[in-house]
């Protein structure tokens, strides 16, 4: 494989990479809340497009956009009835919370589901692949990436363009003084959660369809997540897709010069970059 | 004039700390009134506590007949109380025109207030529309702060100490958009230190001392001396 081979992987890895950091990054952004089981809520999404699309017969694809509302109640009902409980000027009782929640719902998966390995079934498009220039590359880790950008695109705008987005801002700034605007921080943040889930189920799609899933894999994925946030700067949504790229292109690049070497050449590329630059690539400013 | 928001009694603690004791105070439709009062006289707790930033302990809060002390921040605001903050507060994550925008999130159906007639209240916020909230300097922020609140269509519009940190020729200019907001139907508390401007622009004037209101009456009524006792807390018995 050339490094221009391995650098297109890398680069397409790092649109998946991404799309798990996307949710994380949303939420962390509004409520300064680190959602500790987002990798099991991603996995559960799986699960959830892979017994809809077996129950109903239908694609996964098909089957994701029956799970995207669903799982927009799932979050909004969970920040609701839990984590805005716990959400205040001390961060360990959400970081405890969800952390509980990682393991009831790893649990949970387990004794629906079992600990056998599951793919979603998304038919003879994933040994297509597409002739780019120098590089080969497959549809399916590109169409992941189209997404990664889609989804990057569509919250950069929903964040600046539109009415929530600036009520998402302010409630972040000052939650205070917003609820002197009218808005209810509260249902701001139930927002909020809905469409950090609803992108966790776009990742979910793609995490299935590249490969096997089983109900422990949750915790690498929110491990991926993270470094890619903290890589792109807190709270900079264009600043996660970067960290998700760095992260899935040191990855291949390590995998290349030695298989065993993949995942620890993720992390040390985040923390190489940490070491340059604390606050990472994109910080915003008042951070 | 009829009353348009009633303090019966209005009590308020911050946890075991009592800062109101027993506030009475009425505000008519139309009318301007001023709240001075020294530094942690409780002004600005009686501002909250109307807002219901703070917690009401006892007494009560009504709007034109409708109790309110017992709805959240947001409702009271939809009820028709907005406030410009101590320290004007604006979002720095927003753009001038947005945090003027935000103020009107809540706001259904249409209204004097608009962003053109605030641009057009403070032209200077027209040219600075999309700079960063507080990017500006600090009489241009409490222009904004002001019209934010005005976008919600208030009927009583609370401004907390607008002269803090300000030079008196910008202080001088935002009274000076008061006539206009008073015209547009507005019913006026403001709370202030600078107790000259107070008493220019007010009908009605009380003065509070460790959370009570030891003094009121129309600022031609009221004697230097007897402000400045009720200021000061100085007694002559």
């Amino acid at each position: 494989m050339s490094w221009a081979d391995t650098l297109a992987q890398g680069l397409l890895l790092g649109g998946l990479y991404a799309l798990f950091a996307a949710g994380l990054s949303l939420v962390f952004g509004i409520m300064r809340l680190v959602n500790l089981a987002h990798g099991d809520l991603i996995v559960l999404g799986a699960y959830l497009i892979l017994g809809i699309g077996s129950a109903l017969g239908i694609s996964p694809f098909l089957a994701a956009s029956i799970a995207l509302p669903v799982m927009f109640a799932l979050g909004w009902v969970l920040q609701m009835a839990l984590l805005n409980r716990v959400l205040g000027e001390d961060i360990l009782p959400p970081l405890l919370v969800t952390f509980g929640l990682s393991v009831v719902i790893q649990n949970g998966l387990l004794s629906a589901f079992t600990a056998d390995s599951r793919k979603l079934p998304i038919g003879p498009v994933e040994a297509h692949s597409l002739p780019l220039g120098p590089v080969t590359v497959g549809v399916m880790p590109l169409i992941t990436f189209g997404s990664a950008i889609a989804v990057i695109l569509i919250l950069n705008w929903l964040f600046y363009r539109t009415a929530l987005g600036r009520a998402f801002r302010a409630t972040s700034d000052d939650a205070v003084t917003a609820q002197l605007m009218g808005i209810r921080p509260k249902q701001i943040f139930g927002m909020a959660t809905g469409i950090a889930l609803v992108v966790a189920t776009i990742a979910a799609l793609y995490l299935g369809a590249r490969a096997n899933f089983d109900p422990s894999i949750g915790p690498a994925r929110l491990l991926y997540a993270f470094e890619a946030v903290i890589i792109g700067g807190l709270g900079s949504l264009w600043g996660t897709l970067a960290g998700g790229l760095v992260i899935g292109v040191a990855q291949t690049f390590g995998a290349a010069l030695n298989p065993e070497w993949q995942i620890l050449a993720g992390h040390i590329a985040f923390v190489a970059v940490l070491l340059v630059r604390p606050r990472g690539l994109f910080p915003r400013a008042q951070d | 004039m009829s009353d348009l928001l009633e303090l019966r009694g209005l009590t308020a603690h911050y946890g075991d700390f009592q800062a109101l004791f027993g506030v009475d105070l009425t505000l008519a439709r139309g009318e301007t009134l001023a709240i001075i009062g020294a530094n942690g006289a409780g002004k600005t707790t009686l501002m909250r506590a109307i807002t219901g930033i703070a917690r009401v302990t006892a007494g009560s809060v009504a709007l034109d007949g409708r109790q309110i002390d017992r709805l959240a921040a947001p409702d009271i605001l939809r009820a028709g109380i907005a406030m410009v903050p101590e320290g004007r507060r604006l979002f720095p994550s927003l753009t001038v025109e947005e945090n003027l925008r935000i103020g009107a999130h809540a706001r259904q159906g249409n209204g004097f207030w608009t962003l053109e007639r605030i641009f057009d209240l403070f032209p200077i916020l027209r040219e600075r529309r999309s700079h960063p909230g507080t990017a500006l300097s600090g009489g241009q922020q409490q222009m904004v702060a002001i019209g934010r609140a005005l976008m919600s269509n208030p009927s009583v519009l609370l401004c907390d100490e607008l002269s803090l940190g300000l030079a008196p020729v910008v202080i001088k200019e935002i009274y000076a958009a008061f006539p206009t907001i008073r015209e547009s139907g507005a019913s006026i508390v403001v709370v202030e230190q600078d107790i000259g401007q107070a008493l220019k622009i007010a009908d009605h004037v009380h003065c509070m001392m460790e959370g009570r209101i030891t003094l009121s009456g129309r600022p031609q009524d009221l004697s230097r001396e007897a402000i400045h006792d009720a200021y000061f807390g100085v007694s002559h018995a």
